[in-house]
Parts: C-alpha cells; sequence; structure tokens
C-alpha cells in the first residue's frame, strides 16, 4: 500500500475534538478491534489478544470499554454510560464527556433510548433489546486467574476445557465456609465451552446474561484481551447439584425512593441514625419508576 | 458527599481540576526550561511513554505537576492518536555519536574510556548555593565542549572485540523462543505478548518499562533473588541516527537522531553457565531513550534473569516481570481502586452475611 493511501485510511473525519481523529483512535486501530470483536462473537466465551492501546484514561478505570465503543460507535449512536448502576458516577461522566467529545455523538441515561451502553459492574435493571449494545469493562478477564497465577497455563488449561481447578475451587470454600462465598465476578460457562469472567457485575446479573437477545462486548484494556455473548446464548453459573448458585439476597428490603423489592440496591449509611438504608443501585431505572414509567 | 449518589458528578469534575489549578502557585515554567534543566526526567517520559519527542515529554511533566509517570501516561495516551505508518531500517548503534562509553569489564578499551556527561564521580551533597535562582548555564562549557561532529571518531564495540575472539554468543544467537531470531521483530503495541515470549517482545516491554519497577526488580536478582550478574561490557551513551525506506525512491533516508543510553551486559554470574551455549558468553542487552543508565542496565539484567531455561525467581519468571514493569499499567489499576466499588463490596458484604449466619459466626479470614 502506499503512504498516500495509507494516509487517506488513517483519515481525520473529525465529528468532535480539533486535531483529532472521529472516535479518538486511527482507523487502522479501529479496523483491529472490530476485527477482534467479530473473532470473539464467533467463539463465545474465548478471550481474544489484541493490540490494546493507551487511552487518555488510566488503566483499569474503562481502557477495554472504551476502546470497543470507541471502534463501535457511529455518527447516529447514542451512548448511556454507567459506573455501578450509577450515570452521575465521576468515572461515568468523565468518560461520556470523552466519548462525546471525540466524536460528536448524542448521550442519554435512558436506558431505552441508547443504542450503546458502556457499563461497569451492572447490566442496567430495565431489559435492553436486540437493537443495542452493552459494552463491559473488565478488570480481570480470565476467571482461572484466581487458581493459577501464569496466563500460559490458563490458556492451555481452557484449551483443554480443564476447569478441574475452578471446580475444587468451589468446592473447597464450601468445605471450609459452608457456602460458595464468591461475590461479585461469579464464573460462568458460556455455551457449554469457555469458562468465563462476567466482569465484576453482582450476582444479580449473572441471569439477566442466560440467553438474552442483547450482545454483550466484554474489553479487558490492561490484559488486553476481548470476548463477547453473542445474542441468545447460554450462560451458566457454575453450580453444584445440592449447592445452587445464589444471588444476593436483600431480605425483603425495598429501595426508599422508587419502593422496588425487584432491584439490586445500594446499602447506605445514614449520617444522623448510622443505620442502613437501601436504594436502587441503578439510578435511571429508579428515576423511571420514581416518575411512574412502566419499565 | 458521597460521589456516585449525588447528582452532578459534572461539576465536581470541573472544580476537583479548578482545585488543582490553585495549587499551581509558583509563575509558570517555561517548556523550554523543563526540557533544559530537567532533562533526565524528559528522558525517563519518553522513554516510558513510548514516544520520541522532547518537546511533547517537556509539556507532559508540567501538565502532570511533575509525576514522572502521569506524564509518560500522558505520552502514551497521545501516541494511540498517531497512526502507524511505517517502520524503520535497523540502526548499528556500534555507528553512534559518542557522549559518554565506558566498560568495567576492561581497563583499556580501544578508543578508551570516556566518562562524557556524568555526576557518578562527585559527591552528592546538597548545594544551598542553588536555593535562590538556579546558576545560569555554563556559557562556556558549550564552547568548550562543543566539538564538531566529524571530529569524533566511531568506537569499536566491546562486545565485538569479544565476539572476534569467539567468546561471546553470536549476535542473533538462537532464541528459543523463535523459530528465527532474524524474524521481523515481535512489536507489542500491535499484538498483546504471548508466553513464552520471543526476545524481541521481551525487550521492547523492557524498553517501555518503568524505570522504578525494573530497577527494584534488577536489584532482587543481584542481591538474593536469582543468580545473573554481569559485568558491564559496556555502557554508551549517544546519538543515533534513524532511517526509513524512502516509499518511492526505496533509497534510505535520515528521519533524524535519538538519544539513547545502551547497556550490554556479559552474563558472568554463578548462575550464567545455564545461559552459557558452547562455552560462550551469552549478552544481556539494554537500550532506553535518553540518558537513563540505571534503567538500561536494570534492562540487560533482566534480559539476562528471563533467558534462564527453569525460572526459580521472580526476576527469572517472564510472565512476573513483564506484566508488572508497565509504570502505566500498575498505576492505572493500583488507582483504580479510589473508583466506586458499592456494589461489588455490596455482593461480598451479602457472602460474609450469609456465612456468618450459617456457621454459627466462625468465619475464616480467607
Amino acid at each position: 500500500m502506499m503512504l498516500t493511501e495509507l494516509s487517506n485510511l488513517a483519515g481525520t473525519d473529525s465529528g468532535a475534538l480539533e486535531g483529532y481523529n472521529f472516535a479518538f483512535l486511527d482507523e487502522f486501530t479501529k479496523r483491529e478491534i472490530r476485527r477482534k470483536i467479530l473473532k470473539a462473537v464467533a467463539i463465545p466465551g474465548y478471550q481474544v489478544p489484541f493490540g490494546s492501546r493507551e487511552m487518555p484514561l488510566a488503566k483499569g478505570w474503562g481502557t477495554g470499554g472504551l476502546q470497543i465503543t470507541l471502534s463501535i460507535i457511529g455518527k447516529s449512536d447514542v451512548l448511556k454510560v454507567i459506573d455501578q448502576g450509577s450515570d452521575e458516577s465521576v468515572n461515568a461522566v468523565n468518560i461520556r464527556n470523552l466519548v462525546s467529545r471525540m466524536t460528536g455523538v448524542g448521550t442519554t441515561s435512558d436506558t431505552g433510548r441508547a443504542t450503546i451502553i458502556q457499563t461497569r459492574h451492572r447490566i442496567p435493571e430495565e431489559p435492553l433489546t436486540g437493537d443495542q449494545i452493552a459494552v463491559l469493562q473488565v478488570p480481570f478477564p480470565e476467571p482461572l486467574r484466581t487458581i493459577e497465577p501464569s496466563e500460559q497455563v490458563t490458556r492451555r488449561m481452557h484449551a483443554e476445557h480443564d476447569y478441574s481447578g475452578m471446580w475444587l475451587h468451589l468446592y473447597e470454600d464450601i468445605v471450609k465456609h459452608g457456602k460458595i462465598t464468591i461475590g461479585a465476578r461469579y464464573p460462568c460457562l458460556v455455551n457449554g465451552r469457555h469458562l468465563m469472567d462476567p466482569s465484576p457485575i453482582p450476582r444479580w446479573d449473572v441471569p439477566r446474561l442466560h440467553k438474552s437477545p442483547v450482545i454483550h462486548l466484554f474489553c479487558a484494556g490492561r490484559e488486553k484481551r476481548i470476548y463477547a455473548i453473542p445474542p441468545h446464548t447460554a450462560v451458566e453459573p457454575l453450580e453444584f447439584e445440592d449447592y445452587r448458585f445464589e444471588t444476593e439476597d436483600f431480605g425483603g428490603k425495598v429501595c426508599e425512593r422508587c419502593g422496588s423489592s425487584d432491584t439490586f440496591l445500594d446499602e447506605i449509611i445514614d449520617d444522623a441514625t448510622g443505620n442502613a438504608r437501601y436504594i436502587c443501585s441503578d439510578t435511571s431505572f429508579c428515576e423511571k419508576r420514581q416518575r411512574g414509567e412502566d419499565v | 458527599m458521597g460521589y456516585v449518589l449525588v447528582k452532578g458528578g459534572s461539576e465536581a469534575i470541573k472544580n476537583a481540576g479548578k482545585l488543582v489549578d490553585s495549587l499551581r502557585s509558583a509563575p509558570p515554567v517555561e517548556v523550554p526550561q523543563i526540557r533544559g534543566r530537567l532533562r533526565l526526567s524528559v528522558d525517563q517520559v519518553m522513554g516510558e511513554g513510548g514516544l520520541y519527542a522532547p518537546e511533547l515529554a517537556a509539556l507532559a511533566i508540567r501538565q502532570s505537576d511533575g509525576d514522572l509517570v502521569a506524564a509518560s501516561f500522558l505520552i502514551r495516551a497521545y501516541r494511540s492518536t498517531l497512526p502507524r505508518i511505517g517502520y524503520s531500517e535497523i540502526s548499528d548503534t556500534g555507528d553512534m555519536f559518542v557522549l559518554r562509553r565506558i566498560s568495567s569489564a576492561f581497563k583499556e578499551i580501544p578508543g578508551g574510556q570516556i566518562l562524557g556527561p556524568s555526576i557518578d564521580y562527585t559527591e552528592h551533597l546538597l548545594d544551598f548555593g542553588g536555593m535562590g535562582v538556579m546558576g545560569d548555564t555554563d556559557a562556556d562549557a558549550d564552547q568548550e565542549f562543543g566539538a564538531e561532529k566529524s571530529d569524533i571518531p566511531k568506537f569499536k564495540k566491546v562486545s565485538d572485540l569479544l565476539r572476534d575472539n569467539g567468546l561471546l554468543e553470536d549476535a542473533f544467537a538462537d532464541d528459543e523462543t523463535s523459530d528465527d531470531a532474524r524474524d521481523e521483530p515481535y512489536d507489542i503495541t500491535r499484538e498483546s505478548i504471548k508466553f513464552p515470549a520471543p526476545r524481541s517482545a521481551r525487550l521492547q516491554t523492557l524498553a517501555r518499562g518503568e524505570t522504578g519497577a525494573m530497577l527494584a526488580l534488577a536489584y532482587s536478582s543481584l542481591r538474593g533473588y536469582g543468580s545473573v550478574h554481569p559485568t558491564i561490557a559496556e555502557l554508551r551513551v549517544g546519538h543515533v541516527s534513524l532511517c526509513i525506506k524512502h516509499p518511492y525512491t526505496g533509497n534510505d533516508v535520515s528521519v533524524g537522531d535519538v538519544q539513547v543510553t545502551e547497556c550490554e551486559g556479559i552474563l558472568s554470574g554463578v548462575g550464567a553457565t545455564e545461559i552459557t551455549v558452547n562455552n560462550r558468553f551469552s549478552l544481556g542487552y539494554g537500550l532506553v531513550f535518553g540518558q537513563n543508565e540505571k534503567k538500561a542496565i536494570s534492562m540487560s539484567i533482566l534480559d539476562g534473569t528471563m533467558r534462564v531455561s527453569e525460572p526459580k525467581t521472580p526476576a527469572e519468571d517472564q510472565e512476573f516481570v513483564l506484566y508488572h514493569i508497565d509504570g502505566i499499567d500498575a498505576m492505572g489499576f493500583v488507582e483504580h481502586l479510589k473508583l466506586p466499588h458499592y456494589v461489588t463490596f455490596q455482593s461480598s458484604l451479602d457472602r460474609i452475611r450469609a456465612v456468618r449466619s450459617e456457621g454459627a459466626g466462625e468465619v475464616s479470614d480467607d
């Protein structure tokens, strides 16, 4: 390829900030990431290595999710960014502003209106549709890392479908504590083949990945891995017949703002009384319920 | 103020930035001042940022209030916006315009030892005379040392002398992890590293590594957790020119000079026999941007330690070294702990409460 063609490809189709390409990344990078996404979709739950770039956001703060979002976003998209369920968390605000400045696309906090939802540690309560793309930020892509520090070894374990170490880990947990004590990041088997770390979503959100109509894209920038759950794919948390997977139990508590008893709740320590209060973790959903919208 | 529950995150971010501004109490430092007076900081940032751009590195240092890892991070992030349109031809550091070269292997080396710019041999006493305005540049120094490039000869490398005598492995010694060491080098910025990593990938990762992290790991190997102990055949600082193939004429065209520090360490320590092939010494190699001698030496040590076939210590374990020396990765991930973890912690609370209610209060620390 000649240099002139290359520079055309590298393009400066500015939708936004002066001096930067549309969506920050150069077009070669976007193309590479989109190809890796396609591979990830073709092998559900398999971690595809990619040449992760440094982003204007610190590693561990959503650089993986950001690279996916910037690689797939187009001018007609509408973006929602949440951090632990909240659109107003400082890091979510920062990421949303960054993408918006670099692309000029519209943003929203309304889950229903968004075409791309970048999220850290939650799946929105409002059911997503097949027209939407969920992009999850991932700190640890490797579910086996808890039992094996070496990447070389864990990749071989996946190749050989050798998950006995993880089953043993769960068994030992039960022997020691009487229960499986994994909080968030509950290991799941995807499409009956690959063990996958669903990112640190609470166990509450895990069943909502199972056969979901939505495409879920996962990306760990620091660890340089992309993986995906295509629509309608089986996602099964590891469990034993006599020790089942359990979601978080809020003991019948309801959100004090919207009255929901069917959402994941944040526990707030009351300044005045020191007692616990409960409100929805998903702020956009909570507001809709408060306004009486049907969600 | 809870920083996720309260509306108005945007406003809070703006104000936090203004507060940082308010702490910049002295008159602004000019970018050329940083470049000229904090040159080793600039060099470190260019190396760890992976971009040879002294002006931008100086700008980044100012913008990050002197935090060098943060400055390197700004440079790396900026680097992502630049398309990769080509690779340079191979530069021979034997052709280096040398400012400084020392050898700890031989007292006399052809061409002689040249101390060059270095404060190694002075007393490290805090100079209170400089408390006021820093002294002006010594204008005479420029005149005194401003030799023409053509006056300065090229120096044959000490490693070449050893190699000529059959005492040192071939420069392209068989690399157990690559089919052919002469293959195009691996590029970790375009392909994520795989293990066992070819030597080119290891060297590239080391070249971008954080100086302090590499220093610590290299030190661990020297001090007790390892046995590779190099003798510095040659440490040289100077300029090498970079050429690319002209896209139309196909000729080599110089695109400029970079200043580098190169360290070639002969692996002659106790454990080095393990990596000695055909009764020849092996070489640990370090090459970094600018003048950063502790990093170049650390790099040559770690290049050596990672060639041990059966790793027994952290510095010998490729995954341990290469995954943990990147300052930008490490800083970001350690600092991400400042982000809200309300949901994940709620999940943990749920589990510990469940265990407590079932297990009659006996809870393991795990």
